[in-house]
């Protein structure tokens, strides 16, 4: 049975690290605070993997299928006497594998952190803030509440916020900071309100019993009873928590916060924004997966196509961009949209390929997007900019960085027998199966990131003939330097995993087999885009130039990311800032108020009249009770002659 | 435990005591005259939990009357309920603060510190009242110190928002004092009485109801910010000093909040049925056009005070929906936002007494040179945006799902316009903090700022206590108001 302890500690330790580094302001804990919180999270790790290891091999497994655990509930709110937020830990196997990927990673990003912050002023703050994070995040996952999961949804958000805004004086930082909260509660909202119907609708807020109700063959039919606009309410609950999970994920159009976000620390973009809180998106999808394929199957099939496009657009995007930060981040926008379509495409149970592919992309990706980002803070320290034009030859001068990032590229380009192959080979096989278009679309775009992961790394460690000054041979230091052999080590064997007999959509195993045959398109696709990439960017010339000239305005959209920043900023700042916000702050003062005040002048101005009828002079009065008796006189005498 | 009636003469006794001594020891008095009054509010709260749990299930706990005007039935009737306790609470915290803040306060400051306390007087007893002549008297004694206040010690246009504060709110009081004495009236001679429970169990004929029941609560609802009678707010607070401000929107708001659903909607509960619909409207219209205009200011204390009014709305939008979660969401928020915005008001004095501007635009990088009070700052920034783990988060979904409780689609049209607040809190808060505590430092002159002192930490930290054990542990306030709720609900049903 789960060993409540072990489980508590999971989360527990990241948050007491949070609160002793955040508070605690003596010159110790300012020294000591990254030991501290890297101690703090190798607990939590520990404890993540014994309860993997418990979870799957000991006591998880019943009956041939791997069980939902409710470990532990405690009732926080309460609402009606059925609708209720509690907090509770579930443990089931996406539950599990996420916890060990999060602590795992934030692990390898607080070693590294420790020196890539060395000598920064608020270096407790940042450990504590990042403390916030992983703790929020393993809430997340483990929650057995979709209210709860809220919550710390709206955590790691703002702890996502704090991160990113670290570097507080830098206003390109600031914005960053906000627009990346604003979006993803914009998203929110949608999510809330999918919520608060689900809640009414599945008189529950835990996670077993909406399912129980709708996530079942017969649901289909209880649920069409109401609809609106031809849609079941169920689904248009699941659209909302939709949108929701496609804030936070970076789905297209609200991925424009992503790239911003880059402002941050680099380990911050390494644990954030490519390995953990974006795929939290993916993570509420698969949880409450069985309600959208039985429920609101339209929606799924909307997930499908938003993922490939989203896929799509980014990879685009990404073979244009000079910043090495805001390429990987379009590229995790990019993966991200695989394992989103991967669950679009999926079905359940013997069928769930998608499914378990998803989330089996979910795990070699946190494995090397982190090592990816994390070779790039190193790099960046070494040429003291994003641009990589300034970059160019450095594999002399960091020998063990260029071979990390090639693990990491050759994975994330699908090349075999690299963890990232083993994924998407899964997500291709699955979209072929079960829809053709998707499957197309994303076997470009598996080329498209061959291509621009090698542009990238021909741009950076190749193509010596910029005449930069080279640096002596300079790596990162040993606590920088092992996160990254782990997470390289992890990206060449992790594929090897038979992630099917753990993680499927059902619970059961699921067999995965390679199917040779299938796999040839997809690696002679990436072949030829790394081929691409080496022909222009590791070559003498002006190739590169020539092409994007040749390819025109294409080129030229891409390269400005579609406009779609622009259009976002038209909606916020011309139509909601001046077009709501400037009349209602004008209605209120020149109407409301003015109301007020006419009220109250109006009253002054009846009272100053009224005033000089007491004037005291008797001539005054007598005139005026002379003309009063005459008039009333002639009235009277009027009105008796009519009759 | 001790009588009822101590917690509003306490700080009369206190204010009697800063008379009599010299000038020099106002603020050590005033000081341990709230920390008396503090422990008494402890003690009250304890026992008041120790008896619900020992099974006393009378509405009223601690039930007192002395005569007053016999010849009118009117008496000083005192009893509390869990949302009595609740708002005693949170009226303790935020005059403790108020009293902290104003430490340094330089000009009269006898007069000063003996209005806040009156202020404080008022509210108690108030909150108290279980007869309503006597509940109006106290609301009165709660409204005229401000009028002083902002006139006295204010700043800007403070003439012309004196004057507006105290119109407006007279006439809010005399609306409640029409409706009041309508009520007295209503009934048949020889049985009048302003006693609460008297009225409670021979409710009023529907049709007496249904005039006096707009009266009554506009009344009230002038206080707490109801739309189109919000404009005091705005120049009321931002003109008033620091601990006005925080007492203005962390106590004076919640008289009229709790006016709301003691007096109007549970004595009348066949005609907030009735208007039930129209309040809603009001509240989504105030959450959601304070929301807006609140993105368009440029002063602190503007921006705080229009928020002031979208978080009222929450309030008011709970209290019309007439479900248990609704009530329980405004009770929670009057708490919450009472807290929350004393934060904010005395955050903002606190920099408008290092930075002598209160212009979003003027300040930027404060995080560097005052980083304690920009935290706290932070914290009232998150608050405001319903960050989960602080109180505004369990109040508003509160009040969310109890509008969504209600099936009806034009409630929830105005639940789902009312949520869309999330977002807009989220722009206009950000945008103030990250152009005050974030930033560059923008005037050189901040690049050395005094630090915080030990009364401004010692009020930011009790008013961030009590925001952080509401946000982290909810159930405890749910239990100390749930019933006092259950019990409107139960009238309500058969009312």
């Amino acid at each position: 049975m789960p060993e409540l302890i072990l489980i508590l500690l999971i989360p527990i330790m990241p948050f007491a690290a949070f609160l002793l580094l955040g508070l605690a302001n003596g010159n110790f804990i300012k020294r000591w605070a990254g030991a501290i919180g890297t101690g703090a999270i190798l607990v939590s790790a520990g404890a993540a993997l014994l309860t993997a290891y418990d979870y799957f091999f000991v006591y998880g497994g019943s009956g041939g299928a791997y069980r939902k655990i409710l470990v532990t509930e405690y009732e926080w709110l309460q609402f009606t006497p059925e609708i209720s937020i509690k907090m509770g830990l579930l443990l089931d196997p996406v539950a599990v594998m996420m916890m060990v990927v999060i602590s795992f990673i934030s692990l390898m990003v607080h070693s590294y952190s420790i020196c890539y912050l060395k000598g920064e002023q608020r270096f407790n703050i940042y450990f504590s803030y990042l403390g916030l994070f992983t703790f929020s995040m393993l809430a997340l996952v483990m929650s057995s509440n979709i209210f709860q999961m809220y919550i710390f949804w709206e955590l790691v958000g703002v702890s996502s916020f704090l991160l990113i805004g670290f570097y507080y004086q830098k206003p390109s930082a600031v914005a960053a900071a906000k627009k990346a909260f604003i979006i993803t509660r914009f998203a929110d909202l949608g999510l809330l309100i999918g919520i608060l119907i689900l809640a009414f609708e599945a008189k529950s807020l835990d996670f077993e019993a909406i399912i129980g109700q709708f996530g079942h063959g017969k649901s289909a039919s209880v649920s069409t009873s109401s609809a609106w606009l031809g849609i079941s309410t169920i689904s248009w609950a699941m659209l909302l928590v939709f949108i929701g999970g496609a804030g936070k994920s970076a789905m297209f159009p609200l991925h424009v916060w992503l790239p911003d976000a880059m402002e941050g620390p680099t380990p911050v973009s390494a644990l954030i924004h490519a390995a953990t809180m974006v795929v939290a998106g993916v993570f509420l999808v698969a949880r409450l997966f069985p309600v959208y394929y039985f429920s609101a199957p339209e929606i799924l099939n909307l997930i499908a196509y938003v993922g490939v496009f989203s896929a799509l657009i980014a990879a685009i995007i990404a073979c244009t961009q000079t910043d090495i930060k805001r390429v990987l981040a379009y590229s995790t926008m990019s993966q991200i949209g695989f394992m989103m379509f991967s669950l679009g495409v999926s079905g359940f149970g013997e069928e769930g390929l998608g499914f378990t592919a998803s989330q089996f992309h979910l795990f070699t990706h946190a494995f090397f997007k982190a090592l990816l980002f994390l070779c790039a803070g190193l790099v960046i320290h070494e040429v003291h900019s994003n641009e990589v034009s300034k970059m160019g030859g450095l594999r002399k001068s960091m020998p063990l960085t260029h071979i990390s990032f090639l693990i990491a590229c050759l994975a994330i380009a699908g090349i075999p027998p690299f963890a990232g192959f083993f994924s998407k080979e899964e997500i291709l096989l699955a979209a072929w199966e079960r829809n053709k278009p998707v499957y197309w679309i994303a076997l470009f775009t598996s080329a498209l990131t061959a291509f621009y992961m090698f542009r990238l790394y021909f741009l950076i460690f190749r193509n010596s003939n910029k005449h930069l000054h080279q640096p002596e041979h300079r790596e990162g230091s040993a606590g920088q330097m092992v996160p990254l052999f782990v997470l390289a080590a992890g990206s060449v064997v992790l594929g090897l995993i038979p992630f099917g007999r753990f993680v499927s959509s059902d619970g059961r195993p699921l067999a995965t087999e390679l199917h040779l045959v299938f796999s040839i398109a997809p690696v002679l696709l990436a072949i030829l885009g790394v081929s691409t990439a080496a022909w222009l960017y590791n070559a003498p010339g002006n190739r590169p130039q020539e092409v994007s000239q040749r390819l025109g305005n294409l080129y030229k959209a891409a390269y400005h990311k579609f406009y779609i920043d622009e259009v976002w900023l038209f909606l916020t700042k011309k139509v909601i800032m001046n077009g709501i916000g400037k009349p209602a702050a004008w209605f209120d003062k020149n109407v409301v108020n003015a109301l007020v005040n006419f009220s109250g002048n109006s009253t002054i101005g009846l009272a100053s009249k009224i005033k000089k009828l007491q004037s005291g002079k008797v001539q005054l009065y007598g005139m005026v009770y002379l003309f009063t008796v005459i008039a009333s006189v002639l009235i009277i005498i009027f009105f008796i002659n009519r009759n | 435990m001790l009588p009822l009636w101590l917690l509003p003469a306490l700080p009369v006794i206190t204010a009697l005591l800063v008379i009599l001594l010299p000038a020099k020891h106002t603020k050590f008095v005033s000081l341990a005259g709230t920390i008396l009054q503090m422990m008494a509010v402890a003690l009250l709260t304890v026992s008041f939990a120790e008896q619900r749990r020992e099974g006393n299930s009378s509405l009223f706990l601690f039930d007192e009357k002395i005569e007053w005007f016999s010849s009118w039935n009117a008496s000083l009737h005192f009893g509390v309920d869990g949302i009595s306790v609740a708002m005693i609470l949170l009226t303790s915290l935020v005059v403790t603060a108020g009293i902290l803040v104003s430490w340094n306060i330089e000009k009269q400051g006898k007069e000063f510190f003996i209005l806040l306390l009156l202020l404080a007087s008022g509210a108690y007893g108030f909150f108290i009242s279980l007869d309503l002549f006597t509940l109006f008297c106290f609301l009165e004694i709660a409204v005229i110190p401000k009028f002083m206040l902002i006139g006295i010690w204010g700043s800007g246009n403070k003439n012309y928002s004196a004057n507006k504060l105290a119109l407006m709110l007279m006439a809010g009081s005399a609306l409640i004092l029409v409706g009041i004495l309508f009520m007295y009236y209503q009934m048949p001679i020889g049985k009048r009485s302003f006693d609460f429970v008297t009225i409670l169990s021979n409710p009023l004929p529907l049709q007496s109801q249904l005039i006096l029941f707009p009266l009554v609560f506009v009344g009230f609802g002038i206080f707490t910010a109801i739309f189109p009678f919000h404009t005091w707010v705005p120049d009321g607070h931002s003109s008033a000093p620091t601990a006005g401000s925080m007492f203005l929107a962390g106590i004076s708001m919640k008289l009229g909040g709790y006016g709301c659903l003691r007096v109007a909607t549970t004595l009348m509960p066949e005609a907030a049925q009735h208007y039930s619909i129209v309040i809603v409207i009001l509240a989504a219209i105030a959450i959601v056009y304070g929301a807006f205009a609140t993105m368009m200011q440029t002063d602190l204390k503007y921006i705080n005070a229009y928020s002031s009014i979208s978080h009222c709305g929450f309030v008011l939008l709970g209290i019309g929906m007439l479900t248990k979660s609704g009530i329980n969401g405004a009770v929670f928020q009057m708490v919450s936002h009472g807290l929350m915005t004393a934060l904010f008001f005395a955050v903002i004095g606190m920099m408008y007494a290092r930075t002598h501007t209160r212009k979003v635009s003027e300040m930027g990088g404060l995080l560097k040179t005052i980083p304690f009070i920009s935290a706290a700052m932070f914290i009232a920034g998150l608050c405001s945006l319903g960050l989960p783990g602080l109180s505004g988060f369990p109040a508003e979904m509160t009040v969310f799902m109890g509008g969504w409780e209600r099936p009806e689609t034009i409630y929830r049209v105005v639940t789902v316009l009312a949520c869309m607040s999330i977002v807009i809190t989220a722009v206009y808060i950000l945008r103030a903090i990250g152009s005050t505590v974030m930033g560059p430092v923008k005037n050189r002159e901040f690049e050395e700022l005094p630090k915080a002192m030990w009364n401004e930490k010692l009020a930011a930290v009790i008013l961030i206590a009590g925001i952080v054990i509401m946000g982290v542990l909810p159930f405890v306030l749910y239990k100390l108001v749930n019933p006092a709720t259950q019990e409107i609900i139960k009238q309500m049903a058969t009312g």
